[in-house]
């Protein structure tokens, strides 16, 4: 008998749990905010869905109902995007060590 | 590109990804984990363009949009005061959840698009995927709306609570599972449209009842959202990228949250059941009874600091609200300067979202090796000279240790009556959010030092 593929996923799925689960306790409680913000610009890899739905028009319909969700949603998963990395990169950038020379 | 090969790529985007949480676990390794985060996204986003292979007119405006959205998140993020992370980061999960349900609504009028079938015949298990990642995704926009509005102060932070409210949210659930079982059956795309009405109206429902101080939970607990969102969809699309990220995200907004309740002593449900109202009007009422205490000004705590060895800084959410944090490094730096010992001491819950003092403390050039957890750092304040409270309140009240009636009895608290004497920069003698008395204001070795944190904390750099 022939395993569905959706097992597959569902495994990957299970384990992927397991992996955020051990490497999230491994971050610093001093950098939860930064946590925060760069699972929100990583979980907009939506944007994947999002530009299948934008490209899905038929040719030479460029919007159609469907298209104009998934254009819709680019936008919003772009924002995140680049807002999420930016601002994880500009909070990080203000992590400093002590001066060794004081 | 070969399915296969897509595949693969999708794979090592999501393993980026796991690198991308696994360099956060130092503040060395954190600039390069985010890099690894920004070349996953590349990845992800080019093959997604080269397997549709469809470079036509669509393909221009898919590019239009996302530099419109790119342009205007990088503003964004550019633009943001660091004591508005807590709004931008509830705000950015509101976008993922919306994109959700726009992803989900898209996959449903056209099936065909990503090979689920044909309209109104979509396969069974497709189906119930995207109608869980639409109700997870409308209930996490909404409830982001909620809580940004919340944090940014355009609704009030008091917790809204009405009779059978979780009656009702119980029933609402309870429909939405109905009305999925319905949607699989007849394919409507009415059902499918009530659907998400009714998940938009619970994300509302249950963010309402939750006050302010216990934002830190909410947001934690909608980051998780957000993630098993992006997952359902992922199982729709049956992307490998998106399945791991939703499985990484949802797990990460989870342990947060979970810290955040250990760090109240309260169950998660307890906070989203909102229950922190009832109990605690009879504990306020009971300690009304004026009992003196002592004030000082700037001058009396600049004295005591400079006979001090060693200082102690107890930052909360009142720093934040004052902007207070320069002023604070700028007293700590002449502190320095003769010689004091300085180092602060940061509560879990201390703010509005999980470390977000430390952020504070960072944009004000605090070095992260001066900035202690409350287990690191609790059993110095006995050895300490001087604890200097700024902006916090209920993490430092003991009676937390001592009084079981205590609406936050068995919470952890910041051991801060231990030192010898205690500064303690408050506007008034109003109880915090717990609604609760504070013993700490009436101690012996306790000085009020009663105006706005940053005025107080300028005066004291004057006067030392």
């Amino acid at each position: 008998m022939e395993i569905d593929p959706f097992i597959f996923r569902l495994s990957i799925f299970i384990l992927s749990i397991f992996v955020g689960y051990y490497v999230v306790w491994s971050v610093t409680p001093s950098l939860h905010t930064p946590l925060m913000s760069v699972t929100n610009a990583i979980s907009s890899v939506i944007i994947v869905g999002a530009i299948i739905a934008a490209l899905s028009g038929s040719d030479g319909v460029v919007f159609s109902s469907s298209s104009i969700y998934g254009f819709l949603a680019i936008i919003l998963a772009a924002v995140n995007i680049f807002g999420g990395f930016l601002v994880t990169q500009r909070m990080l950038a203000m992590y400093k060590k002590k001066k060794k020379d004081k | 590109m070969s399915a296969n090969l897509s595949a693969i790529l999708y794979l090592v985007s999501g393993v980026l990804f796991i690198l991308a949480l696994r360099g956060l676990s130092s503040p060395e390794t954190s600039r390069q984990g985010n890099l690894f985060g920004i070349i996953g996204m590349v990845i992800a986003v080019t093959v997604t363009f080269l397997s549709v292979g469809n470079f036509s007119s669509g393909f221009i405006y898919v590019l239009i949009f996302l530099a419109i959205g790119g342009s205007l998140g990088a503003f964004i993020a550019y633009r943001i005061p660091m004591t508005a992370m807590p709004e931008l980061v509830a705000g950015f999960h509101s976008l993922v959840g919306l994109a959700a349900v726009f992803v989900a609504i898209s996959a449903f009028i056209n099936p065909s698009a990503f090979n689920l079938g044909a309209p109104g015949n979509i396969k069974l298990a497709s189906l119930i995927e995207m109608a869980i990642g639409a109700a997870v995704g409308a209930i996490t926009f909404s409830g982001s709306v909620i809580a940004f509005l919340k944090l940014q102060g355009i609704m009030s932070g008091a917790p809204i609570t009405f009779k059978g409210q979780h009656l009702l949210n119980a029933l609402l659930l309870i429909l939405i599972v109905i009305l999925t079982i319905y949607l699989c059956s007849t394919q409507s795309s009415n059902l499918f449209w009530i659907l998400i009405a009714i998940s938009f109206l619970i994300g509302f429902l249950i963010i309402i009842p939750i006050g302010g101080a216990d934002m830190p939970v909410v947001i934690s607990m909608l980051n998780s959202y957000s993630g098993w969102a992006a997952a359902g969809i992922g199982f729709t699309l049956e992307n490998t990228a998106l399945i791991i990220t939703g499985a990484l995200v949802g797990s990460s907004g989870a342990i947060l949250s979970y810290i955040m309740c250990k760090g109240m002593n309260r169950s998660f449900f307890n906070v989203i059941l909102g229950g922190f109202g009832a109990t605690d009007q009879t504990a306020s009422n009971q300690n009304k009874e004026q009992r003196p205490v002592k004030s000082g000004n700037a001058d009396d705590a600049a004295f005591l600091m400079k006979n001090a060895s060693s200082v102690i800084i107890v930052p909360g959410y009142g720093m934040a609200v004052a902007q207070a944090q320069h002023a604070l490094r700028e007293m700590v730096d002449t502190l320095k300067k003769n010689d004091i010992k300085v180092s602060y001491a940061i509560h879990p819950v201390a703010g509005r979202m999980p470390g977000h003092m430390n952020v504070l403390l960072a944009e004000a050039n605090v070095p992260y090796d001066e900035v202690f957890e409350l287990e690191e750092i609790n059993n110095d304040f006995a050895n300490a000279d001087v604890a200097f409270v700024i902006g916090a309140n209920d993490v430092t009240n003991p009676v937390a240790k001592t009084d079981p009636q205590s609406p936050i009895y068995g919470m952890p608290v910041l051991d801060v009556e231990k030192c010898k004497s205690v500064l303690f920069v408050k506007r008034s003698l109003s109880p915090g959010y717990a609604g609760i008395d504070n013993d700490l204001f009436y101690k012996e070795n306790t000085l009020m030092l009663f105006a706005d944190a940053k005025k107080m904390t300028e005066d004291i750099t004057k006067n030392l």
